[in-house]
């Protein structure tokens, strides 16, 4: 690798989202949030999941925030854990589809209910679970969106918001 | 922050390979490994959940074990040993409290990319977790102070296990690995699989630079006008090559070399083009030129907060370049112009071979005009102290010791203190992996046991640990290790009667307030010596010190040289916490300034 920096680094905070291919063994994650803790790094969202159960691979979604030379220095820690395969800055690398999924519990009745369906119409998110006093819908979009819907729900009675954290993916034919 | 979880089946890749050959135990498969990687010496302690392993040593004569009195001696011994011959350093350790008093050795190794394999006993698999006698977590314990770490589920990956951790420890940036055996492991009944052939599915390092970055250093070094190559540790892990060509190159170029602590060695100290080391306690003229060159650069070194002085005014207007194995060490502090990623040694043969390709040449006129200016700096001679007729000054003492162990291959290691940095001021370093002391950690009570690790590795050899007296008692139950194998290591005590370098930041900057600073009872280190069976010296007039150095020498046995020195000295030059490289204070006279900002105050 050979990189340029120019003198002065622009010390401005921003936000990248990092896929890591890891081998899928016990305490890989540790050693990521380790790693994270250990260094002071700021984590938004980490997700990870199998996703080659031959080769036994799982991929990590960290979404971090720091400076440019600190996010720098959180791709390169990231390289030498070694049952790291790959590491890649999605947000750098070119546009990518970034996605979350959340299940969103509103308790009422009445006006407030049917308030609560119509707008779960308009965002597109679907009724998972129904009582007669209450609702989980299922949304999947970006964390705009989510934030946008739980903050419609909130005066509507809003119980209980999970959300998965970012996963993302580079767009275009080209595999990570 | 939000996080959510699928890790999946812990599913053992390897399978078990039935009817190849005869099953061995699991202490056999890895004594086998250790034999196949080389190993001929382990550094351990006994205890339960590895007498299965014990057993298998007792039955065995390839490889040696030295019984060290506490896990933290044999992690140093083992950095000692590996540093000293650029081997893997081995160490086997019990559960529990065998395997977290080997924490900070190990912690010590991570600090100064040391090479180690750490065998640990556990538990046994059905009792983890249970908080069985003896349980700790060990690989989560260790997690943050190993390069990386493995604990064993099944006999039949142990081959595999013990074949990868030598290669991760050795490869790449080396570092401490441990590998956590659980007791049934050891006892159960496998195949060897042999050293896998294949390489590491994701660990594999970059070894060799990228040749236009090279090209566009050579390009910068011979435009430069003030041009420093600035040495650090990661030249003696490449390999005694890599010292060979940085000679070749300073050869080459005629540009000033300085040295951090953990690189004295790779190029002659005393040598026409070397400026000595850098930093904290380095000479005026390293950190003058650190701070007025145009072109530095970094090679295998890591900026670290001991060379850079304060951040914001580190080298002024230079251009950087960076060349380290490990990506990680580029912009972490310091933002350079050009990294090279790659071995040292294989990107300085390559930077060799483009600059005589290129038929470079550097600016010789303004070299010759730098060259003036550091001599001026070189004329302060920064290392100067205050002689005496009645006491014995440190720096005396050290001077001594080096000329008097002249044209010898002598090894010398240090405790940490005030005493280790006069050790690197001076003592003389011409060959690499000559010197062994703890730079990233500053762990006292490295240095008598990395000195028996490395009079293991060379029982010929003359082996100094330059010692304070609080440091030496850190890890002084190593001297009856010393004894029961013969190991003729010198503990060189500057016995100044205080734990001078927190006397003398306490000087500097709280006011003279020794608070705990000085111990009250400190042993009769010569009926010390002698008590464990060894030879006991002491000189306290400066016209003792030759002798007793000579004796230290002659007597074929472990010895503790108590040499009481000054115990008012402090450490100069000295660049206080926070200061810049062109704030240094050069002596007592200059102490007034000591006490620096009120930022400096606050590092350490
Ligand atoms: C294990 C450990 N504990 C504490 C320290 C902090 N420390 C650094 S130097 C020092 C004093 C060392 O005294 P001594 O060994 O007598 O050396 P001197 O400075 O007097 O030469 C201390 C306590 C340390 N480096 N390591
Ligand atoms: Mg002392």
């Amino acid at each position: 690798m050979a990189a340029k920096k120019g003198q002065k680094e622009v010390e401005q905070v921003e936000q990248r989202i990092i896929a890591v291919l890891v081998d899928n063994e016990p305490g890989v994650l540790a050693r990521v949030i380790g790693l994270f803790s250990g260094r002071g790094y700021n984590i938004e969202s980490l997700t990870v999941s199998e996703v080659d159960s031959v080769e036994n691979i799982s991929r990590i979604t960290v979404v971090a925030s720091g400076t440019p030379m600190v996010l720098e220095q959180i791709k390169a820690q990231f390289d030498r854990l070694v049952p790291v395969h790959k590491v890649s800055d999605l947000t750098e690398d070119g546009p990518c589809v970034a996605r979350e999924l959340a299940l969103i519990k509103v308790k009422g009745t009445g006006e407030k209910r049917v308030e609560a369906l119509r707008i779960a119409d308009i965002f597109r998110s679907r009724v998972v679970d129904s009582t007669i006093k209450s609702f989980v819908f299922e949304m999947t979009g970006t964390s705009d969106k989510i934030d946008a819907f739980i903050e419609l729900m909130e005066p509507l009675g809003l119980v209980d918001a999970c959300r998965t954290g970012i996963v993302a993916i580079a767009r275009g034919p080209k595999p990570l | 922050m939000t996080i959510s979880v699928y890790e999946g089946l812990d599913v053992a890749k390897i399978k078990k390979k039935k009817n190849s050959g005869k099953l061995l135990t699991g202490a056999e498969i890895i004594l086998k490994a250790l034999c196949e990687e080389g190993v001929e010496v382990i550094f351990g302690y006994p205890g339960g959940a590895v007498l299965p392993l014990y057993d298998a040593l007792f039955k065995q004569n390839n490889i040696r074990h030295i019984l060290v009195r506490h896990e933290q001696g044999a992690v140093h011994a083992a950095e000692g040993y590996a540093r000293s011959t650029g081997k893997v350093g081995v160490v086997l350790v019990t559960s529990g409290p065998g395997a977290t008093n080997a924490v900070t050795g190990l912690t010590d190794a991570l600090m100064d990319s040391i090479p180690i394999v750490c065998l640990s006993g556990q538990v046994p698999t059905h009792m983890i977790g249970n908080d069985a006698f003896q349980e700790a977590d060990t690989v989560g314990i260790t997690r943050p102070c190993t390069k990386h770490n493995y604990l064993v589920k099944d006999a039949a990956n142990i081959s595999q296990v013990i074949h990868e951790a030598f290669y991760v420890a050795r490869s790449g940036r080396p570092g401490p690995v441990l590998v956590d055996l659980p007791k049934d492991i050891q006892i159960n009944k496998a195949a060897y699989g042999g050293k896998p052939k294949l390489v590491h599915k994701s660990y594999r390092p970059q070894v060799k630079g990228d040749s236009a970055a090279i090209a566009e250093a050579v390009e910068m070094l011979a435009n430069a006008k003030r041009p420093i190559i600035y040495a650090g540790g990661g030249i003696i892990n490449s390999g005694p090559k890599a010292s060979k060509l940085l000679g070749e190159f300073l050869k080459l170029t005629g540009f000033p070399c300085t040295q951090t602590l953990m690189a004295l060695g790779c190029y002659p100290t005393d040598g026409k083009l070397s400026l000595g080391m850098l930093g904290m306690h380095g000479t005026l003229e390293a950190n003058l030129a650190m701070h007025g060159c145009d072109v530095m650069i970094a090679v295998g070194a890591r900026f670290d907060d001991r060379i850079t002085g304060r951040v914001a005014d580190f080298a002024p207007g230079s251009k950087k370049i960076h060349i380290d194995i490990d990506s990680s060490s580029f912009n972490k502090s310091i933002a350079v112009d050009l990294t090279i990623q790659g071995d040292c040694g294989n990107v300085l043969a390559d930077l060799i071979k483009q600059w005589k390709a290129k038929k470079a040449k550097s600016n010789a006129k303004a070299l010759k005009s730098w060259w003036k200016t550091i001599d001026g700096w070189r004329a302060r001679n920064s290392l100067s102290y205050e002689k005496s007729d009645t006491i014995i000054k440190p720096q005396y003492a050290l001077e001594r010791l080096r000329e008097l162990t002249r044209g010898r291959d002598t090894y010398f290691t240090t405790e940490v203190g005030q005493h280790q940095m006069w050790a690197a001021q001076f003592l003389s370093f011409d060959k690499p992996n000559h010197w062994m002391t703890s730079g990233g950690l500053g762990t006292m009570g490295y240095g008598l046991p990395a000195a028996m690790g490395t009079q293991v590795a060379h029982p010929k050899s003359l082996v100094v640990d330059i010692a304070g007296e609080a440091s030496f008692m850190m890890n002084m139950q190593e001297f009856s290790t010393l004894m029961q194998y013969r190991l003729p290591v010198k503990a060189f005590i500057l016995n100044n009667q205080c734990m001078g370098m927190v006397r003398q930041w306490q000087e500097l900057m709280h006011g003279g307030r020794y608070s705990e600073s000085y111990m009250k009872s400190l042993p009769d280190f010569v009926k010390l010596a002698e008590a464990f069976g060894a030879v006991g010296l002491r000189a306290t007039k400066p016209s003792e010190v030759d002798d007793l150095i000579k004796e230290m020498i002659a007597v074929d046995c472990a010895v503790i040289a108590d040499v009481r020195v000054d115990p008012t000295e402090n450490c100069f030059p000295m660049i206080p916490s926070g200061a810049a490289h062109n704030e240094m204070l050069l002596g007592p006279a200059d102490k007034a300034k000591g006490k620096g900002t009120e930022e400096g105050m606050v590092l350490v």
